[in-house]
């Protein structure tokens, strides 16, 4: 427990306005613009989007302008301004099979319908630093190829069309959970579960599908389906009763595939997880796709025996607006809890001491 | 019988146009539109049955795409709903937070009803927006289909 304490408002006031002459930096140096971050630094204004579970680039943008780069700062700034703002509704369903696709590939099958397309990515560059880039310069001139009219299938109804993939699930439509509502509680089901993944951090989630990949859970995945590009947004106001939509959104997209070597119950057959978030957000997609599968071990009937399988320690602890809560206000004064601590711990030597000189004195 | 199957196929029609219309005007900006009522050179008057608000809508997905729906998170929108002199009432909800957007989508949307103005503004601005949105759909296209890939799969061991 921490207390109250009273006065430092002139001492806290100065420490904001020497925080906000840093933030600035060099002013011979030209002032960063909102707009410059939304268009260059825009996988982090997507990481703080689906971290901040707000889709708003330009609030995005402000949040990491405020918060000096501080991503987590900027998932915390954003959480507190959707608290201020009403919910108009829910959207239906978002159909990423109907994505405007800027990239999408498949690591399980070469030649899938539509093809491989890499789209923006930092995939097989060599990793070295470009230098041209400390200088002003004009990036090269983009190509260009006819576009495909080909529809694009999702690469499980592959799999899902010959029998070896999980039956697909229900549709739970009329009592979907919100975490934003109702506390999360034990066992949590796998809409929960997917809503807790979808804001959680990046690196939590990277972590812990790590751990199960190196043997921590007994994960075998193959990335099925990776996809990232806009989606429409669609919902139903009350006042006109029927469809709109709304705008669209970007979103990536990945279905891990495991294979699953059955139980008493359950043929040998496919499983798979699934990882959904706002903007450009690959690794997250991935990692998170793999720990929903962990996740989906007690349903499968296997034992609990690793972190990322184990639903009340991931869900309790992936949030970074939580964790670094709780975490941070370790700073807070806690002198009076501390002095409890330190006048027990003195007496406790002085007891302890006290008894090791009577015991030597009876020895001697 | 015939008659009521007539009308509701025209009811069915006019939500469909309404749908698109709503649709190309949610993706278009508050500067266009500014613009595109401009030119009209309609000066409507309307009242606010509910002036513009921002708030959110909690984007849901599906699992796997196409099972167990679930809560993403949230996107900001912003609404309003007037009422032109004509007594049609237009509603505007587009994803962001630009209050004038709302507006004007939701002017739009009444004038659009209108019998006497909604052709020639079906004609004049949505059409043309929608063609515009449709184009930049397809740039985006071409240069995403640039990077379409062929991987050849090598043999690998010892023989």
């Amino acid at each position: 427990m921490y207390v109250a304490v009273k006065g430092g408002e002139k001492a806290i006031d100065n420490a904001h306005c020497l925080m906000a002459e840093e933030r600035r930096g060099d002013t011979n140096i030209p002032e960063m613009t909102v707009s410059q971050i939304l268009q260059q630094m825009r996988l982090a204004v997507d990481r703080v989007m689906s971290e901040g579970s707000l889709y708003d680039p330009a609030l995005a943008a402000l949040a990491i302008k405020q918060s000096r780069g501080d991503l987590v700062e900027a998932v915390f700034l954003l959480r507190a301004y959707r608290t201020t703002l009403p919910r108009f509704g829910i959207s239906n369903p978002i159909d990423t099979s109907a994505m405007h696709v800027r990239r999408r590939i498949s690591a399980t099958f070469k030649d899938i319908p539509g093809g491989q397309i890499l789209g923006p990515t930092f995939d097989y560059t060599h990793r070295l630093l470009d230098f041209t880039l400390a200088a002003e310069s004009e990036p090269r001139p983009v190509q260009t190829d006819i576009p495909d009219e080909a529809p694009m299938p999702r690469v499980m109804d592959i799999l899902s069309a010959e029998g070896l993939l999980e039956q697909k699930e229900t549709d739970g439509e009329a009592n979907v959970g919100d975490i934003t509502r109702d506390p999360v509680t034990f066992p949590a089901e796998r809409d929960i579960r997917l809503q807790n993944l979808a804001r959680g951090d990046e690196g939590f989630l990277l972590a812990l599908g790590y751990s199960s990949q190196r043997g921590f859970g007994d994960s075998h995945p193959f990335a099925g389906e990776i996809r990232m590009g806009d989606v429409a947004v669609s919902m139903t106001p009350e006042e006109l009763g029927f469809e709109i939509e709304i705008g669209d959104i970007t979103i990536s997209e990945c279905e891990m595939v495991t294979s699953f070597t059955g139980s008493k119950t359950e043929l040998p057959k496919f499983t798979r997880g699934y990882g959904l978030s706002f903007g450009y957000c690959e690794r997250k997609v991935m990692a998170m796709a793999l720990v929903d599968r962990s996740l989906q071990t007690r349903e499968l009937g296997g034992d609990i025996v690793a972190p990322s399988q184990d639903e009340e320690f991931v869900l309790s602890h992936s949030d970074n607006v939580e964790a670094q809560g709780f975490v941070q206000h370790l700073k807070l004064p806690h002198y009076v809890d501390f002095q409890a601590d330190l006048i027990m711990m003195r007496s406790m030597r002085e007891e302890i001491l006290k008894q090791t000189k009577a015991d030597k004195k009876e020895a001697a | 019988m015939q008659q009521t199957i007539s009308i509701i196929d025209s009811m069915c029609h006019g939500t469909k146009s309404r749908k698109f219309w709503m649709g190309t005007l949610a993706r278009t900006n508050a500067k266009q539109l500014r613009q595109a009522l401009a030119n009209l050179d309609l000066a409507p008057e309307y009242d606010y049955l509910r002036s513009p608000e921002i708030g959110m809508t909690m984007v849901r997905g599906r699992a796997g795409g196409k099972g167990q729906q679930f809560n993403l998170g949230e996107m900001t929108v912003t609404r309003c709903s007037v009422k032109i002199q004509e007594g049609f009432v237009g509603h505007g909800y587009v994803a962001g937070r630009d209050k004038i957007h709302a507006e004007l989508a939701a002017v739009f949307d009444a004038l659009l009803q209108s019998p006497k103005h909604g052709p020639m503004i079906f004609e004049s601005v949505i059409d043309p927006l929608s063609r515009e949105q449709k184009e930049k759909r397809r740039e985006q296209a071409t240069k995403t289909a640039a990077t379409k890939v062929n991987f050849f799969t090598m043999v690998r061991g010892e023989d």
